[in-house]
């Protein structure tokens, strides 16, 4: 049954909904079930009568509420599928095979193709249909199997990253048997030879349906340089109206990290199937470029991926006079290395170690003669396609090459001696560069009037010359020349490399004529008899969809095969490393043109747009679901019970949201307040008032440290063993009380850590007398109970010669508002001696990770808000002088925290001095 | 020692153990709010202590002279001592179950509020120097501090039954007491005890602690009330529609318990939990000091 565009499975389910009414009206009489409520006053309300015997009805929205759900319950189960297949339609038998194109062009609407295939397969498979798959792009014969198996094949299936080529299809026609099905066609829109003849063998089959994708095919052909510019090309299938892309470069940034370098944007004009663009980018940046790619388009051949032919050139660099140990400035080679270093490869060593190298360029600064066989090879190197560039300077001009004829590897003949203008000794103002001539390649460049040449070597007048000036002075005299050897060339500049004879090399038009010269001299790619014989190793493969994939275990690939032969599963689109360079095959190459396939008008063409079956009957039951969820909460409402389960939830809600970040923050927050100054910290007892007297304590001792030490703490900081780390601090006042609680396993754990870690626990019983009996007391029982499980040394009881003694104040004992004797500490080492002479021992290095005493020396210290003492010590002036050295003996603690044994180290002082010769 | 540290029992107990009994600690703390400016009795009158020497007067006889003091000044004077008549005050706190309950969790027991004004009003009184006990003989009136927190360990014990009635056995004739229950349950046997106390001579207060809830009755819809020790309930059907009713029937309680002090002589207040209890011992305390029948 279909009601618009829904129709039912179970359709007679629904005369369910006749019996709603039916159960409106039984809803209605039952009554809410009763609350039971404890009520001590029940006494005075035993014998009321209810005056009105009908209970409270259950309120209409909620009535309606639990309609709605059971509604939503009968709809649901009677099956409702939004955009149902037409039953009444013929539906068609037998045997199905969909064969896909599967190439890079087919990758642009893939997701949408397999929904497709997914969608048709799920349908054979409801109507018993054998189905096959089939992949143009790498045909394998169509095996029939049940759709519902083949369906888990699907999501499986990728795109190839080369097209489907007129063999594919030959291979494709032999592969498909002699029995009848039909067919489904997913094209990906290109037209290929081989199409029709395989048309006709499927359709001799059975029917033949097409499905294409609307979407138009965009590709990119490989970039190429020229002017030092990126020409960039991308075509389309169909002409079709204006259409903006942009092509992004993809490359390193100088951090290694992959990232969109530029992005250039091409308008595709109407009519059109090509569109161009010219991308500038910084030398530097080309070089770290890897692949262009129209952005958006997830296909293989809107990749174009870069090789050497965008790469940074490889810069020989050879001075003549590279003995001389003078100031770097003044190196021949100096301005050089400054203008080539970002955009070139450099080399350097002797001319003859270099060559091997094959360096895309050479310069000679200043090198006047050169050995036969230096000349030789470097005329073999030139004449490959080597650029050779010279600069002259005092050596050139003081030697006799190319004066009474022409140097093979200089541009011009030169007269003796060079000249000067300019200088002290001669008339004349220093020359400034005339503009460069058309047909010069610096051509459009930007002279600054600041360039100016105060000397330089000078061209014989030749029949040559005139064509081989690039570059001229004001007056007309030639500064750089050129001449072509074989496929290289020579350039002469008339001056020298560094500042000595101009300015040239100072300025920015310098390193731009360098650029223009050595470093646009593009790398041409290989012929095929330079590839022959050669394999070359891929490194990084393109899938389908334009991914970079790497290259893992893929065989290497004959150089011949490399540039020509057809892409294939054996030679995949990619980036692959030879001899010397790299090369990169791209899907599209410079001459491919796309044009669409013509369909015969026969053949039933279709999109890829299938309003999908939607079955509703799950979104119905979660709907009834959620309404009966809804009267749940609101029954509870009604009968007064939901504020418990409103605060079950609120309280779970905060849980989960509110406290844990807020607690987190809190954190942060303390352990900033703890670690931007140095925190004293007590440990939190829970008595307040021991607490109190703690943090007075530590306030006191803090303000004493304030006026006498550079030690500058800030307020001290109270410290719960269960919450909160204990890392910042360097030491923990410990007061004991009889009753204080043990703390937990894991306040335990954190406790031994600190010890572990450098930190000092500074256990007071505050009862005078525990440090000498132990458990005496109280107090010192607690202790002993407190600190069984710390990872605590040996003890002993403090010895006069501890480094505490003496780290501030020289101290003999250590009053808190008690005077007791023994203050117990880590115990020396069994083998510490005192040196003869010494006044004390060498005693452990490090700090006591414990001080155990009961002298109750936070009230000793404990001041209130105006500074005055809390509790009175002892009497009189006595009095106040314990307190003082109690005082001395918190300076030393802390002092001995944060400086460790430091005071100790002066044992050797003596020897240091002796050492010193004082 | 480690698995002692382990062991989470202990650090509980611990935590358990070294708190003081609360309630002795509150009704302390409660208790010290009152105590300014009422303690002893500011009056010479007959007792231990010293209290002033004054000048002889006429009439005062000879043996009355304190000759210690006279033989250091030409003027006699007489010693006279404090008025020290310790009262004996007899409390009783209702057990029953009925009043273990709250109508919310920011509320306390109608229980707890009874104990804690009982105890606070036991420290004031023992301060001022009365002797304090529980009626029914459990615990006859004593002097100290010890009385007190023997006073706080019997007010500890409850009792399962719904309502409880006092147990006025033991009673010390012209003492008085201070009953506190939510009177709730049978008035019959309030009313014997009050007579038998009344003809004994015992004056006292009948205080009534009642939970918000009571007062209000916020209930409305199908609702079973059932007692808090579960032996009585009641099932109505609009529970909204009792509430006049009811009201009406709490007021008439409360009236027959101010007839009931009137006709004895005994003094009757009323306080709901969501008070403070130091207005209410403020009350106590006044109702208490204001002497029989005030």
């Amino acid at each position: 049954m279909i009601l618009g565009p829904i129709g039912f499975a179970v359709p007679w389910l629904l005369w369910g909904l006749v019996a709603l009414p039916i159960l409106w009206i039984i809803l209605r009489a039952v009554p809410p079930a009763p609350i039971r409520r404890r009520f001590p006053a029940v006494a005075l309300l035993l014998g009321l009568r209810d005056e009105d015997h009908v209970s409270d009805r259950t309120p209409w929205w909620l009535l309606l509420l639990r309609m709605l759900a059971v509604a939503a319950v009968i709809v649901g189960l009677a099956g409702p599928v939004l955009n149902p297949r037409d039953e009444g339609a013929a539906r068609a038998t037998g045997p199905l095979l969909i064969l896909m194109d599967g190439s890079w062009a087919s990758a642009r609407d893939w997701a949408a193709q397999t929904a497709v295939i997914d969608a048709m397969l799920a349908e054979a498979g409801r109507d018993g249909r054998p189905a096959a798959l089939m992949q143009l792009s790498d045909p394998q014969a169509p095996v029939f199997q049940a759709a519902d198996s083949l369906r888990a094949r699907v999501p499986g299936l990728i795109p190839a990253p080369w097209p489907v080529t007129p063999e594919g299809m030959a291979r494709a026609v032999d592969l498909l048997g002699e029995s009848q099905f039909e067919t489904r066609w997913f094209s990906d829109g290109l037209a290929g030879e081989g199409r029709a003849p395989l048309l006709e063998a499927l359709e001799a089959r059975g029917p033949v349906t097409v499905h294409e994708s609307p979407r138009p095919v965009l590709a990119l052909t490989p970039p190429t340089l020229e002017d030092g510019q990126i020409q960039l090309r991308a075509l389309r299938a169909v002409p079709g109206p204006v259409r903006e892309i942009a092509v992004n470069a993809h490359g390193l940034d100088p951090a290694g990290v992959s990232r969109v370098l530029a992005t250039l944007p091409m308008t595709f004009d109407e009519g059109v199937v090509e569109a161009r663009g010219a991308l500038s980018l910084p030398p530097e940046l080309r070089a770290r470029v890897t692949r262009f790619e129209i952005a958006g388009e997830a296909q293989a051949g809107a990749v174009s991926l870069t090789d050497d032919g965008l790469k940074r050139r490889e810069v020989a660099l050879i001075a003549g006079r590279d003995d001389r140990e003078g100031l770097e400035l003044l190196s021949p080679l100096h301005y050089l290395e400054q203008a080539l270093s970002p955009t070139a490869d450099l080399l350097e060593g002797g001319l003859m170690d270099v060559l091997p190298a094959n360096p895309d360029v050479i310069v000679l600064a200043d090198v006047a003669t050169l050995s036969g066989a230096e000349q030789a090879a470097l005329l073999d190197w030139a004449d490959k396609g080597g650029m050779l560039l010279r600069f002259a300077g005092p050596r050139v001009a003081a030697s006799d090459v190319s004066r009474s004829e022409e140097d093979p590897l200089m541009p011009v003949r030169l007269r003796a001696g060079g000249r000067t203008v300019g200088g002290a000794m001669s008339w004349g103002e220093p020359k400034t560069l005339a503009p460069f001539i058309e047909g010069s390649p610096f051509q459009g460049l930007a002279i600054p009037g600041d360039v100016t040449v105060s000397a330089q070597v000078m061209a014989q007048p030749d029949p040559t010359l005139a064509d081989r000036v690039i570059a001229q002075l004001s007056d007309g005299t030639p500064l750089v020349t050129r001449k072509r050897i074989g496929a290289g060339q020579v350039v002469l500049f008339h001056v020298t490399a560094n500042a000595e004879w101009s300015s040239l090399p100072l300025s920015g038009l310098f390193v731009q004529m360098l650029e223009r010269l050595a470093v646009s001299s593009a790398m041409a790619p290989p012929d095929a008899g330079e590839l022959a014989g050669t394999t070359w190793q891929p490194l990084a493969v393109l899938d389908g969809f334009g991914r970079l994939d790497e290259a893992d275990t893929r065989p290497g690939v004959a150089g011949e095969r490399l540039l020509s032969a057809p892409l294939g599963p054996d030679l995949w689109p990619g980036l692959y490393e030879g001899p010397e360079r790299s090369l990169a095959r791209n899907v599209i190459a410079a001459d491919t043109t796309l044009s669409p396939v013509v369909w015969p008008a026969r053949v039933a063409v279709e999109g890829l747009e299938r309003a999908p079956e939607t079955p509703l009957g799950g979104w119905l039951l979660a709907a009834a679901l959620m309404l009966l969820t809804a009267d749940i909460l609101a029954s509870l409402a009604l009968s007064g019970r939901l504020w418990p389960a409103r605060a079950v939830a609120m309280l779970a809600l905060a849980l989960s949201l509110g406290l844990a970040p807020e607690a987190r923050a809190q954190d942060d927050a303390r352990a900033l307040l703890a670690t931007e100054e140095l925190a004293l910290a007590h440990v939190v007892t829970g008595d307040a008032r021991l607490d109190d007297t703690a943090r007075a304590g530590l306030r006191g001792l803090g303000q004493v440290l304030n006026f006498r030490t550079s030690v500058e703490p800030a307020e001290p900081i109270a410290v719960d063993l269960e919450r909160d780390d204990l890392t910042f601090f360097p030491i923990l006042y410990w007061p004991i009380s009889a009753d204080q609680p043990t703390p937990s396993a894991e306040a335990y754990v954190k406790l031994n850590d600190y010890l572990r870690n450098g930190g000092l626990i500074l256990f007071d019983t505050r009862d005078a007398d525990v440090a000498g009996f132990g458990a005496a007391t109280p107090n010192g029982a607690r202790l002993q109970r407190i600190a069984a499980p710390l990872d605590i040394p040996p003890l002993e009881p403090l010895p006069e010669d501890h480094v505490l003694t003496r780290t501030f104040y020289l101290l003999t004992d250590f009053p808190g508002r008690h005077s007791g004797r023994a203050v117990w500490v880590e115990a020396a080492p069994p083998d510490a001696e005192q040196i003869e002479g010494m006044p004390f021992r060498n005693l452990n290095d490090g700090v006591t990770p414990v001080v155990i005493g009961g002298n109750d020396w936070a009230a000793a210290w404990a001041v209130n808000e105006r500074g005055d003492p809390m509790f009175p010590v002892g009497r009189g002036y006595a009095g106040e002088r314990q307190r003082e050295l109690a005082y001395r003996f918190g300076v030393n603690l802390v002092m001995h925290v944060l400086t460790g044994n430091y005071k100790s180290d002066q044992v050797h002082v003596p020897a240091l001095l002796d050492r010193l010769g004082q | 020692m480690a698995d002692l540290a382990l062991n989470p029992l202990r650090p509980r107990a611990e935590a358990e153990a070294s708190r003081l009994p609360p309630l002795l600690a509150q009704a302390e703390l409660l208790a010290r709010t009152v105590l300014l400016g009422e303690h002893g009795r500011r009056r010479a009158g007959a007792g231990d202590d010293f209290w002033q020497y004054r000048p002889v007067q006429p009439g005062d006889s000879r043996r009355m002279i304190d000759w210690r003091r006279s033989g250091r000044s030409d003027v006699q004077f007489v010693r006279q001592r404090e008025w020290q008549i310790a009262q004996s005050v007899m409390l009783w706190v209702d057990p029953a179950a009925s009043m273990r309950f709250a109508s919310d969790k920011s509320l306390p027991d109608k229980a707890d509020r009874a104990r804690l004004l009982a105890l606070a009003v036991a420290i004031l009184l023992v301060r001022g120097g009365e002797r304090v006990g529980l009626t029914g003989g459990s615990l006859p009136p004593r002097r100290g501090e010890v009385q007190v927190a023997r006073l706080a360990e019997a007010l500890m014990r409850e009792s399962a039954e719904d309502y409880a009635s006092p147990d006025m056995s033991g009673l010390i004739p012209h003492g008085r007491a201070l009953l506190i229950s939510d009177f709730m349950g049978d008035l019959v046997p309030l009313r014997d005890a009050l007579t038998a106390a009344a003809d004994r001579g015992v004056r006292g207060l009948l205080y009534q602690v009642l939970d918000p809830a009571e007062e209000a009755f916020p209930y409305t819809g199908r609702t079973i009330f059932e007692s808090v020790g579960g032996t009585l309930a009641h099932e109505t059907l609009k529970a909204g529609d009792l509430r006049a009713r009811y009201l009406e029937r709490l007021a008439e309680r409360k009236d027959a318990l101010g007839a009931l002090c009137h006709a004895t002589g005994w003094r009757y207040g009323c306080h709901h939990t969501g008070e403070s209890a130091q207005s209410a011992l403020l009350w106590l305390h006044g109702a208490m000091a204001g002497g029989p029948g005030a």
